[in-house]
């Protein structure tokens, strides 16, 4: 290995020593000889220091490689990770190149045979998917009997520890074996190579197709066998493989110990890279059956029972079931080996005679007792039979099996000793008795067992219902909600209430993780806070319950999306809790996952409303400019047009074309004032800066003073006003309702013909007033009648002369600001009408009426004042 | 003329503004002082004691409306305010405090040289005119007669005090302040609803057309004004 990185080195990339263990030989000295050492990190640990790889130090110096000697070891207490190989993929991960060591024995599917060979159990195992992921690896081969030399030369371990390691491990058997089984691993590997290349260029071969291993597994310690036998299955056939676990009724009493194997079996087959399912179910057997031929799986691997005979005698072997049910799927049978002891259990949790059920079963069958005692002599014997078997049917369905075979016995002795001839002994005389007695126990047994067996399922599928409700309302709940802080606080009150723990949800504010929800007892130390950000960074879990950083106090989960990690969830075990369970552990990464992409949801729309809003700014910036170039120009042009040739020597002497071209140039004067005027209104419209100056108006005196603003425009048509008389006073800012009259009179006036007259009505209708303004123009296009309102909308029309399409886009927004409304339509007869309506009392929010005493608009006395009011310019009544 | 006319400050800090009014107002007999500050102005009304300052709201070291108030401080001097769109605000501010008119940029010059001369006929005749006659509105004070087209229109007192008070400012803005204080008295500076109903009370009896006035003119968002000529 450092023969290699000095090769490396000489390539001129930085190779470091990240950690290398010389064992103090000079041989191997030499050889560190040259390189960057980084130094180790010291750990002190129940008083002895320690030395580990400095990981943080080796991420920050960033070589091109890293040599890290002895992959398999596990870590010091303290260091971020439980084993080496996690640093390692954490350097791989940074983009930094390892060159590792890894002895055979190391290698996790093929721990146990090793241990069969060698009689000794390895504990520091390496997961076989490191070993896949490495670009190259390379065999380091001796003959057993050179290195037994080597050994006692010290060349391979200090001295004062290699007899030992000899005399236990390195015999020349095991050596020869273990040599055997590297060559063979490697030969696996390069076939394994081979193999993809040839895939890869399409070479056509014989590929084992569509394979896929099923590792049916229950609470026996054969299990963690059965996985890494299945894994080795699965990766000689380069098959997919799935390791399965019934969760039988009997699957609720088992011992802890038992369930945590269980879960124990199951994290080693994903940590090998295997599937995981639990399945609820009745009978394993059914279920494996069942669940293979369902998922096309080509080969079962069971392990054989350790039940013993008469058992299996009467249950049947689980194995032979399957074997007799499987069809076409071959099925692997492991055993255990026979000498090995059978792991010690805990108590079943189970019958207990003490257990009130049984207590229950005892005062049925008594009272069974007492009736047929008083109803002896007066029913036939066969139906004081019945009375018994109804004391054992109830107490089988109630309390089930155990309570039904002691009611069953009680009844018996009961029967026998009450009723049996002779009575109030326990001799039996009549054989007929006997049969009626044993009839008794069966069927209190049979009903027994199937009532405790329905009611087991009925509570598993519950709880399994349970989880399902749990995730299905969490989902309901996301999917209702655009909010994000709605979402978290969703997210934490489902976690709490489902496992009862504290939750915190991490998110990334600008570069750094920020907690966004903390429930109460969450224990939010900077340590913990260091955890979920080394999760968020490396989107695994961490912290409490997993290897890596374990002291943390809470387990921390990434939210992840397909895309990427968008934050992290911190859930802290209740005190006493159980360890969580790997179905719990499931529902929990169904829980974290259902976060991960509702919060994504919220953040991809909001950059996508974002991107619509910039996209639409920048649309109408354009619009805008455009406008604005061509609108300023235009007047410009005539402008600088008049004046010029009026500037010019050769100037025109005739006085009318002289004045012809002044008046062109003081209208296009005016025109560019009028544009620059809406450009400001526009702008302070949308900046919102926009105050209003509220105050009682008179919508007689608005139309008046727009139409002396439009000024000449107004004078050279003719306009027909007619005011409602008695119109109350409505709150305005006076000087932009006027401009906004003033722009729906001057769209009416610029598109309608100049012959035309144009109608203006005020008149109050429910609650506001409302102003029409009504031309004789060719109308508003069908379709377009809500576009008018629109920035930069134009109607295409003939000759003429267009606004910058602004005018009523103001207006629109003058009279929103009032809360008002603004609409349009076309006259049946012809001409478009404009109108907006005011409401006569202001809105109780609004900053109005700052100037008036009484908010309200005062009626207008009765008497001459309303006497000259009313239609003022001749027109049809309405 | 040369130098007899009437003496105008121009106090603005836009010099194409400055060129145009010395080159009009000069042709128009008018002796033109210019300043491009508010300090420069000060200092120049001072110094050359003009006849009418024109005066522009926006200038760089302080705004129009201080300017205004510090004139009226010693002066009497009457004050046309230039103003740009959407300074509604100051403009009735300085109105409020002193200034006589304002016009809002761009204008034109018929209408500059109409306020110039409102501004410095009031100047030189603060004393109410006993007849004010405005085409055919003829407002005799001292009689207490309001006549339009020889027919005597009967009004309220209120109505009567209004007219009386625009047609001793005729031709100047007056703002709704200013009405209301001279008029109802400063108690009732704020009641907008009381100026607006006896506005149009007003015009329906003096006015052919009420929604287009020709005597009593919306100035919008500042105030009224009864026209010269109508």
């Amino acid at each position: 290995m450092l023969l290699a990185a000095r090769e490396a080195q000489s390539e001129g990339r930085r190779v470091a020593l990240a950690y290398v263990e010389t064992h103090g030989r000079a041989e191997t000295e030499a050889l560190v000889h040259g390189f960057t050492i980084i130094p180790r990190w010291q750990v002190a640990y129940r008083g002895v220091t320690l030395e580990e790889m400095d990981l943080d130090t080796v991420l920050s110096e960033h070589p091109d490689l890293a040599v890290v000697d002895e992959l398999a070891h596990t870590n010091a207490p303290g260091c971020r990770h439980a084993r080496r190989y996690q640093d390692v993929e954490e350097l791989l991960e940074a983009g930094i190149d390892v060159y590792t060591t890894l002895n055979i024995q190391h290698v996790e599917s093929l721990n146990d045979v090793v241990a069969q060979i060698t009689g000794i159990t390895v504990r520091e195992t390496v997961p076989d998917q490191i070993l896949e992921q490495a670009d190259e690896v390379g065999l380091v081969d001796l003959p057993p009997d050179e290195l037994i030399q080597r050994l006692h030369e010290g060349k391979v371990y200090v001295p004062d520890q290699a007899h030992r390691a000899v005399d236990k491990f390195f015999r020349p058997g095991n050596l020869a074996a273990l040599r055997e089984i590297a060559l063979r691993y490697l030969a696996g590997q390069v076939d394994h190579q081979m193999r993809a290349y040839m895939e890869a260029h399409a070479i056509p071969g014989p590929w084992p197709a569509g394979e896929r291993v099923l590792v049916c597994i229950d609470a026996d310690p054969l299990g963690e066998r059965l996985v890494r036998t299945g894994r080795r299955v699965a990766a000689g056939l380069d098959a997919e493989w799935i390791v399965l676990h019934v969760e039988t009724p009997e699957y609720a009493t088992l011992p802890e110990a038992a369930r945590d194997r269980i879960a124990r079996t199951l994290r080693l087959a994903e940590e090998l890279g295997g599937r995981t399912v639990a399945i609820p179910g009745t009978r394993a057997s059914e279920e494996i059956i069942r669940y293979a031929k369902a998922q096309n799986v080509t080969k079962i691997l069971v392990g054989v029972s350790h039940h013993p005979r008469w058992i299996q005698f009467i249950h049947g072997s689980v194995v032979e079931r399957i074997m007799r049910g499987a069809g076409d799927i071959d099925v692997i049978v492991i055993s255990a080996a026979t000498d090995r002891p059978r792991a010690p259990e805990g108590a079943k949790v189970g019958p207990v005679l003490y257990h009130p059920a049984y207590l229950y079963s005892a005062a049925v069958v008594a009272l069974a007792v007492t009736v047929s005692a008083m109803a002896h002599g007066v029913w036939a014997q066969a139906n004081l039979t019945m009375l018994y078997l109804l004391a054992v049917v109830i107490v089988a369905v109630e309390w089930g099996r155990g309570p039904a075979i002691l009611a069953a016995a009680l009844s018996l002795g009961a029967f026998a000793f009450f009723f049996g001839p002779p009575s109030f002994t326990y001799t039996v005389a009549d054989t007929q008795y006997l049969v009626t007695v044993a009839a008794l126990f069966v069927v209190g047994l049979v009903i027994g067992t199937l009532a405790s067996r329905t009611r087991e399922q009925a509570q598993a599928a519950r709880s399994r219902e349970a989880y399902m409700a749990a995730l299905q309302a969490l989902s309901g709940e996301l999917a209702a909600t655009n909010d994000l802080d709605a979402i978290l606080q969703a997210v934490g009150r489902h976690i709490g209430s489902t496992f009862g723990r504290s939750v915190a949800i991490f998110l990334p504010t600008g570069d750094t993780l920020e907690p966004r929800l903390v429930t109460p007892g969450f224990p939010l130390t900077e340590n913990e806070r260091a955890v979920a950000d080394w999760v968020f960074r490396r989107g695994h879990n961490a912290g409490y319950g997993t290897d890596t950083l374990p002291a943390a106090a809470a387990r921390y989960i990434p939210l992840k999306t397909a895309q990427r990690t968008v934050g992290v969830l911190g859930v802290q075990p209740s005190e006493s809790g159980p360890r969580l369970s790997p179905e719990q552990r499931r529902l929990l990464g169904a829980f974290a996952s259902q976060a991960a992409l509702a919060i994504e949801r919220v953040e991809l729309a909001e950059e996508a409303r974002r991107g619509d809003i910039a996209r639409e700014t920048e649309r109408l910036q354009t619009a805008l400019l455009n406008s604005i170039s061509h609108d300023l120009r235009t007047p410009l042009a005539t402008i600088t047009g008049a004046l010029t040739t009026l500037c010019d020597r050769a100037a025109p002497a005739d006085e009318a074309v002289r004045r012809e071209l002044l008046l062109n140039a003081k209208e296009e004067a005016d025109r560019l004032n009028h544009l620059v005027g809406s450009l400001l209104d526009m702008n302070r419209l949308e900046a919102g800066t926009l105050r209003l100056r509220s105050e009682p108006g008179d919508v007689e005196d608005l139309i008046g003073a727009a139409l002396a603003q439009l000024g000449e425009a107004a004078e050279r048509r003719e306009i027909r006003i007619r005011v409602e008389p008695n119109l109350p006073l409505v709150p305005m800012d006076f000087a932009l309702v006027t401009q906004a009259l003033v722009n729906v009179l001057d769209n009416a006036v610029r598109y309608s013909p100049p012959e035309t007259p144009i109608e203006v009505t005020a008149r109050l209708v429910g609650d506001e007033v409302q102003v029409r303004v009504e031309d004789r123009g060719p109308g508003i296009p069908p379709g377009d009648v809500d576009r008018i309102f629109d920035k930069f909308y134009r109607i295409q029309h003939d000759g003429g002369r267009h606004g910058a399409g602004l005018g009523l886009s103001i207006s629109h927004g003058i009279i929103d600001a009032h809360g008002g409304r603004i609409w349009a339509a076309n006259r049946p007869e012809g001409g478009a009408i404009v109108a907006f309506a005011l409401p006569v009392r202001p809105a109780v929010s609004s900053d109005a009426a700052a100037g008036s005493r009484s908010g309200a608009p005062e009626p207008e006395p009765a008497g001459e004042g309303s006497r000259t009011r009313g239609w003022v310019t001749p027109g049809r009544a309405s | 003329m040369g130098d007899t006319g009437p003496r105008v400050l121009v106090v603005d800090d836009e010099q194409a503004i400055r060129r145009f009014l010395r080159a009009s107002l000069t042709s128009q007999g008018y002796r033109i002082f210019e300043a491009a500050s508010a300090r420069e102005g000060l200092e120049a009304a001072a110094a050359v004691r003009p006849d009418l300052i024109i005066l522009d709201l926006g200038l760089p070291d302080e705004d129009g409306v201080a300017v205004t108030r510090r004139l009226r401080e010693w002066s009497k001097v009457p004050i046309l305010i230039l103003s740009v769109r959407g300074q509604d605000e100051d403009k009735i501010a300085a109105l409020d405090a002193g200034a006589d008119d304002y016009l809002t940029k761009p204008f034109s010059m018929g209408e500059l040289l109409a306020r110039m001369r409102v501004a410095m006929r009031h100047a030189a005749q603060p004393a109410d005119e006993p007849v004010v006659t405005v085409g055919e509105l003829v407002v005799d004070v001292a009689r207490r007669v309001v006549t339009v087209g020889g027919r005597e229109v009967a009004l309220t007192p209120v109505e009567y005090s209004l007219l009386k008070t625009l047609a001793a400012h005729v031709g100047r803005v007056m703002t709704h302040g200013q009405l209301l204080r001279e008029v109802w008295g400063s108690g009732y500076a704020s009641d907008g609803n009381l100026l607006r109903v006896n506005i149009s009370k007003l015009r329906h009896k003096i006015e052919a057309d009420p929604a287009r006035p020709q005597y009593i003119v919306t100035e919008p968002g500042v105030g009224y004004r009864l026209r010269m000529t109508a």
